[in-house]
């Protein structure tokens, strides 16, 4: 059996070089989508032997993305739009842009002036999503997707591909949610840098790849005895926390991330999508049961309990809410989700990255004394 | 001794009409009648036809900025944990939610809540903590936003859906049945209502356009929320004829003369709204073109195309429709500039308006420029940034207007 820190640091070099990814991709004669957050219906690019590239932006500067959206759009948006603009991008076939939320809303018309040379399938989908009206409209427009896949990529996309690539996608879900359970429950075996990277990774490349790899992993870990752990654990909520210099911070305080509530790790992978006679249908009612993202219509604020709960669960000292900044859904999310804590004991930090950000300083700072008062 | 009466102007009606909509919602409440708050975009037909009393939180917003409360709102709304980011109408209402009070204006605290989201996502968050910290049910009707020019049958299928689902919810929680007659009958007069607020607005094609442009921001809260009542189609009706009138004898409300006309793009800055207006009155500058005009039309003629129709709403049209409906109202009004409006607090609305500006810039050939503000917090909103953006813009207007003399007289 390998050491499981030779796979974490296979894994975390994929995640450190998704271009090089793109480009192996690519020169094996596979083609690439680009997904934007949140839950596109990427099933449908594995089913149509293409490469789904999960883009979630970059920690860089931007410029050009400055003449098409305004300063106060968030990092994620910009620095994808920026990466479009400078001809990274090239070459995606197409990028899968969701309507989740106001800002993206806008990214498809600036991408369409910006990024011209890669084409866009606007991805609409139902908030109303727990209602059989919703899961109906989801549907077709997941349908009408896998045509305009159909189109762009040349390549017909049967309903046995689908189930095949659903089946490749629960999979890799249930590896990724073996992992998360094994991490949190041995405390300081892995950073939190190698914790993001592993799961990370899972965007850049082929999903059966990486949940062979995961699960390998996962038996190395399970195998591998739980180091003494006098750090603080703690459950990570929000859109994402894959920024270098934030993770460092989290590295260098002994913190250990021992569950997530975050859109881009756990929220993603936590529910399979239910095998239906008609492979799309089932797609479309995964979105009624994800719990926990602000992007989603979440009645009766779900996601606050249960990320009190999955606090609660893990044994965690405290929270850390991870707010992008710019993004209204969680800047609504927080209140509520900052009395739910509170009333439940649980402590609070919320920190603000972007991933424009080049000085970790503030946050480094208020990382620490939050480590120090839960210590 | 018999006593005359004098008959009130349509703007007078109209000012009157919307002191009634809101006493209404008070009443209601008194009565121990269930009463909601409600989405600014949501079917109005609905609750007009069942009769059900609701107030509009975002109206609520932009009347407590227009009357200087927003800064003092959003910041208590602020030390609740709410950012700054944040719609200033959203922080203005959580401020209030909290408080039950607000020395600028008040509405009846809700006993469920009404929601769409055509406009923005924004308001499903809002809404949702609201349904939350009040603990009252929340409908939402979600109206996916659209990819294509035209609102596609799964869409209008969806919407239709939760039409349907939200009257059977809102008998439930108010005891008060449809009418499906009463239903037909509102859409009818809201028909009438919206082609005579189109007709009214249509007249700022007039040279001079005969009433300053930013009369529509005052008058388009009726057009929003009590077009399904005929005595909203009679103020419209007669303010459209008011405005036939002088246009017909070329004359105009606007005070000191009309010597540019302008589109003017995004929600009006309330709590800077004498400031804005001021500075482009003061130098002839009027606004005869604005999305307000189309975007209250809500034109139908069944169920379906009401479905449509609340799809089509600004913020809710693909880019290139948006950009369409600006240029046909500005080349149809003859504008010879535009201002957009940056606004701090909508990020759908001002996503995409750095495009806008290019494409209005070439596609009409007229400057354009942007300024930074917001629409009830007056943080955001630089009187200098403003007043120097709007000079540049009359510099190049009357330097374009000097060359084509110049070109003509050639």
């Amino acid at each position: 059996m390998r050491e499981y820190t030779s796979i974490v640091q296979e894994l975390c070099g994929i995640a450190a070089a998704p271009k090089q990814q793109l480009e192996r991709a690519l020169a094996s004669g596979k083609k690439a989508v680009g997904v934007m957050p949140y839950f596109a219906p990427e099933e449908l690019v594995y089913a149509a032997g293409a490469l789904p590239v999960g883009l979630w932006g970059a920690d860089m500067q931007c410029s050009e993305s400055r003449r098409y959206f305004p300063a106060f759009i968030c990092s994620i948006l910009h620095s994808t739009l920026e990466m479009g603009i400078s001809g990274q991008l090239d070459g995606l076939s197409a990028i899968m842009i969701p309507i989740s939320c106001d800002s993206l809303k806008g990214m498809g018309a600036n991408w369409h002036y910006a990024v011209p040379q890669v084409p866009i399938i606007n991805v609409a989908f139902a908030e109303n999503r727990k209602i059989a009206a919703g899961v109906e409209f989801t549907l077709s427009q997941f349908k009408k997707i896998r045509k305009q896949l159909e189109e762009i990529l040349g390549a017909e996309i049967s309903d046995a591909a689908i189930a095949s690539a659903i089946a490749v996608y629960n999979e890799n879900r249930a590896a990724l949610r073996e992992f998360t359970r094994i991490v949190g429950e041995k405390p300081g075996l892995l950073s939190a840098s190698e914790r993001s990277g592993v799961i990370k990774a899972g965007y850049f490349m082929d999903r059966a790849e990486h949940t062979a790899l995961v699960r390998e992993l996962n038996a190395a870990l399970s195998a591998a005895e739980a180091p003494e752990f006098r750090g603080v654990k703690v459950v990570l909520s929000g859109i994402m926390a894959d920024c270098h210099g934030l993770l460092e911070v989290f590295d260098k305080n002994r913190l250990a991330v021992v569950a997530d509530q975050l859109a881009y790790e756990s929220v993603n992978f936590a529910d399979d999508t239910p095998v239906t006679d008609d492979p799309i249908r089932g797609m479309a009612e995964r979105l009624g049961s994800i719990e926990g993202a602000s992007v989603l219509y979440d009645l009766g604020k779900r996601r606050c309990t249960q990320l009190a709960e999955t606090a609660q669960a893990s044994g965690a000292d405290g929270v850390i809410f991870v707010l992008t900044k710019f993004c209204d859904p969680e800047e609504y999310d927080f209140v509520p989700l900052k009395r739910t804590l509170e009333k439940a004991g649980i402590p609070l930090l919320q920190i603000e990255i972007d991933r424009q950000m080049d000085s970790y300083g503030q946050i480094s700072s208020a990382v620490e004394a939050f480590c120090e008062t839960l210590a | 001794m018999a006593e005359t009466t004098e008959k009130l102007n349509a703007k007078q009606v109209l000012r009157q009409l919307q002191d009634k909509i809101a006493q209404d919602v008070w009443d209601a409440k008194n009565r121990g009648e269930k009463i909601g708050w409600c989405a600014s975009n949501f079917p109005q037909e609905i609750t007009t036809a069942m009769g059900i009393q609701v107030a509009f939180p975002e109206n609520m917003g932009a009347a407590v900025g227009a009357k200087g409360g927003g800064q003092r709102m959003c910041e208590y709304a602020e030390g609740m944990g709410y950012s700054s980011d944040l719609c200033s109408y959203s922080r203005i209402n959580f401020a209030y939610a909290d408080l039950g009070k607000c020395e600028e204006l008040e509405i009846p605290m809700p006993d469920f809540l009404l929601c769409c989201n055509n406009i923005c996502n924004c308001l499903m968050k809002w809404y949702e903590n609201l349904a939350l910290e009040l603990d009252i049910p929340l409908l939402l009707i979600d109206i996916p936003h659209l990819d294509e020019m035209e609102c596609d049958a799964d869409r209008v299928k969806y919407i239709r859906a939760q039409f349907d689902d939200c009257i059977h919810q809102l008998e439930e929680i108010t005891g008060k049945k449809m009418d499906y007659d009463k239903l037909r009958s509102v859409m009818e007069v809201s028909q009438r209502s919206s082609k005579a607020w189109l007709r009214a607005c249509s007249y700022m094609s007039a040279k001079p356009s005969p009433f300053s442009g930013f009369d529509i921001f005052n008058n388009m809260a009726v057009a929003c929320v009590g077009r399904g009542t005929v005595e909203a189609a009679e103020a419209f009706e007669q303010l459209a004829d008011e405005y036939a009138e002088l246009a017909a004898k070329g004359e105009t409300t606007f005070k000191g003369g009309e010597k540019y006309r302008i589109l003017f793009e995004g929600i009006a800055c309330w709590a800077n709204l004498r400031f804005t207006y001021k500075t482009l009155q003061s130098q002839g500058v009027n606004l005869v073109a604005t999305i307000y005009g189309p975007a209250f039309s809500f034109l139908y003629s069944n169920l379906d195309e009401l479905m449509a129709a609340y799809a089509y709403v600004p913020n809710s049209n693909c880019f290139e429709k948006e950009v369409q409906l600006r240029v046909d109202e500005a080349a149809k009004n003859g504008v010879e500039g535009a201002i957009i409006h940056i606004n701090r607090s909508c990020k759908k609305w001002s996503g995409n308006m750095y495009e806008m500006e290019r494409q209005l810039r070439e596609r009409l050939g007229i400057p354009v420029i942007t300024f930074d503000g917001d629409q009830s917090d007056p943080r955001a909103f630089s009187e200098a940034q403003y007043a120097t953006r709007v000079q540049g813009l009359i510099e190049i207007m009357e330097a374009n207007r000097q060359k084509k003399e110049a070109e003509k007289n050639a």
